[in-house]
């Protein structure tokens, strides 16, 4: 019985609300605006995080990266013509990290360098990467023809590289790619494989680029030796390093930071000139994360904000209606009406008003987000929660602000009221 | 002689008005069989609505007692009161009061909506109720689409609704022209003969006419009572 009195108030709410659409609408158009921003906001700031966390995840939250650079004292020495610098990760740096922790399941040397591949009369620089058959265990890419760097290549300094797939096409331009041999500075190799690109992260460091070349790092060092040389601009930089990167896969995420930092330590002792950075993305998805529930308190802010003012609309216009219905509910008091059937059928209305601008908010708020994708490219997430959320609150705006109208109302006097004009 | 239907028993009312208590009824002693036809009767200032809306239930007394259909009333809360004006009560006004937004049947409805008869039922005892008084076309009809005995006719429906013994009609010929008003005394008279008891409010002798007992009221107090042949 009760469920059908709640059926017939929301009918004669619904009435109401129609036989005064304009009115209606300003109404609600605060829980519109309320509602419609905050989806909107949340599925822009959804979708950078989930973009963020989408190149951090390409890393791979057990890993941990250690890349070799020039540290602040050697930028800082006089310009010179000739410029020798030693700096860098050691291949011993490799053999303390392994015996630091047995947390450490994997590690991988890296020593990297520039060189133009060539083709025939195809030529286009590659970024050589002299490396361990592990790197492919730690930066999974889809093998997308032949295989993989072996243990054996290693082992027999084979002239054999892997290229990935942006490379290949535009080095190869042929389907036949497997067996091909390139000539990779002074030197031949065969095309024993293809893997997919690398997107190359924009919020993080990512081991691959779109164009490698991958070798084994014992060929590498055979082949090409330690030093590098680049002349640019009338001087030549000449560099020594003996590993650019170690990559380090830990056993448990869990014990990602732990060994970071012991690894840090270790480092700092060895490396007084700090010519060496950690990038560690598990504690950047971290920090992504704060960073998004931080951005979600200030839009719980705003839009608790906004959906108060929504509110205070709903209730204004809620208290002229009594006003101006005094004589209706004196004649529904004088009939038998209860007080709580008149405080029910004024709030029945007010959550009509509040939900139906809560839904054209929803609409708002999956057409904005939308449109902006659109027009920026920016991406954008609407989550599920926030539909639920946003329209749950907002009939809970209209229950809350409309209490005290529907109570006013139940309070006047049958007899007073009945006297309305 | 017939059960008592509305029993009052020195019944007193008094307004504060600003700083001046103005006393409306000043001890009123009634009595109204089930089934009679009474007409209070008086001058304005005399305190007929006063007693009417006691009578009501829409009001209490200041003092004395007031027995509606076997219940003491003036003891009851809010809600009682309501409930007890629902199935005993069924009012007739001067000015229609009925709800513009609703249409005829909705409004005839309507105190059936409050005391939870289903939809299906509401609707047929409503449109049954229509066609009684003659609107069984005009359901569909919003209040200001209808002349004003129109109106009163849909009021009369309304207020047999929940089927109350009683009814009770303030001025209902009041902004009727005679004609009209005739026609809606013969109703009134109609439900008189079907055993309801009816309170009429009026000053207008040629209506008060159709009651059977004549209460004259004079300054809160019950001057005389005439009764019809």
């Amino acid at each position: 019985m009760t469920f059908y009195v709640a059926i017939r108030n929301l009918q004669l709410g619904l009435k109401d609300i129609l036989s005064h659409k304009t009115r209606s609408l300003l109404t609600t158009l605060g829980v519109v605006f309320g509602v419609g921003s905050v989806i909107a906001m949340l599925a822009v700031g959804e979708g950078a995080s989930q973009q963020a966390l989408e190149e951090i995840r390409k890393v791979g939250s057990r890993n941990i990266l250690i890349i070799a650079q020039k540290s602040v004292d050697e930028e800082s020495v006089a310009r010179r013509y000739v410029r020798m610098s030693v700096y860098g990760l050691k291949y011993e740096d490799e053999e303390r990290i392994r015996a630091l922790t047995p947390a450490i399941r994997r590690i991988v040397p890296v020593r990297l360098m520039r060189r133009d591949g060539v083709l025939g009369s195809r030529r286009m620089e590659l970024r050589v990467v002299g490396t361990t058959p592990e790197w492919f265990e730690l930066v999974p890419r889809r093998i997308l023809a032949g295989r993989v760097l072996q243990a054996g290549d290693l082992a027999e300094y084979a002239r054999v590289c892997v290229l990935t797939e942006v490379g290949a096409r535009r080095l190869l331009a042929t389907e036949h790619v497997i067996g091909e041999t390139i000539q990779i500075g002074p030197q031949f190799f065969e095309v024993v494989g293809v893997v997919e690109s690398g997107a190359g992260g924009r919020a993080v460091a990512v081991p691959d680029e779109e164009v490698d070349a991958y070798v084994p790092l014992t060929t590498q060092l055979h082949v090409f030796g330690e030093i590098n040389a680049r002349v640019s601009a009338g001087s030549r930089d000449i560099e020594k390093v003996e590993l650019h990167e170690i990559l380090v896969e830990v056993a448990r995420e869990e014990w990602v930071e732990p060994t970071a930092a012991a690894i840090e330590t270790m480092l700092q002792y060895f490396h007084p000139k700090k010519d060496y950075k950690m990038s560690v993305p598990l504690a950047l998805l971290r920090q992504a994360e704060q960073t998004k529930r931080t951005f979600n308190v200030v839009l719980g802010s705003i839009a608790g904000i906004s959906l108060v003012v929504g509110g205070i609309g709903i209730m204004n216009i809620m208290l002229a209606s009594v006003t101006e219905r005094t004589k209706e509910i004196g004649i529904r008091r004088a009939i038998g009406a209860r007080r709580s059937q008149i405080v029910m059928q004024f709030l029945i209305e007010t959550m009509v008003l509040s939900g139906v601008g809560g839904l054209i908010g929803i609409l708002a708020g999956l057409a904005i987000p939308a449109l902006i994708t659109r027009t920026t490219g920016m991406p954008t997430v609407v989550p599920l929660y926030s539909l639920v959320l946003s329209f749950g609150i907002s009939v809970s705006v209209g229950l809350i602000f409309g209490l005290y109208p529907a109570i006013r109302a139940a309070r006047l006097d049958p007899i007073e009221a009945l006297r309305h004009e | 002689m017939a059960p008592v239907m509305i029993r009052l028993e020195n019944v007193t009312k008094v307004y504060r008005l600003g700083a001046e208590d103005v006393h409306a009824l000043r001890g009123v002693d009634l009595e109204v069989g089930s089934g009679e036809f009474v007409a209070l009767m008086g001058p304005s200032g005399s305190g007929k609505s006063t007693l009417m809306n006691l009578i009501g239930c829409l009001d209490r007394p200041t003092s004395g007692r007031y027995w509606l259909d076997g219940q003491n009333v003036e003891t009851m809360d809010d809600d009682n009161l309501s409930m007890y004006r629902l199935k005993h009560l069924g009012f007739v006004f001067q000015s229609f009061n009925l709800i513009p937004q609703l249409t005829v049947l909705e409004n005839i409805e309507l105190p059936m909506f409050y005391r939870g008869v289903p939809a299906a039922e509401s609707r047929e005892r409503a449109a049954a109720l229509a066609r009684r008084v003659g609107l069984g076309g005009r359901l569909k009809h919003r209040p200001s689409e209808l002349s004003g005995g129109q109106c009163q006719l849909v009021a009369i429906a309304r207020a047999l609704a929940n089927d109350p013994p009683v009814i009770l009609a303030d001025e209902p010929t009041g902004n009727l022209d005679s004609r009209t008003g005739e026609q809606i005394m013969q109703i009134l008279e109609e439900l008189h003969r079907d055993g309801r008891t009816i309170v009429l409010v009026t000053h207008e002798p040629d209506i008060a006419r159709y009651a059977k007992r004549r209460i004259y009221l004079r300054d809160g107090r019950i001057e005389r009572e005439e009764h019809a042949a």
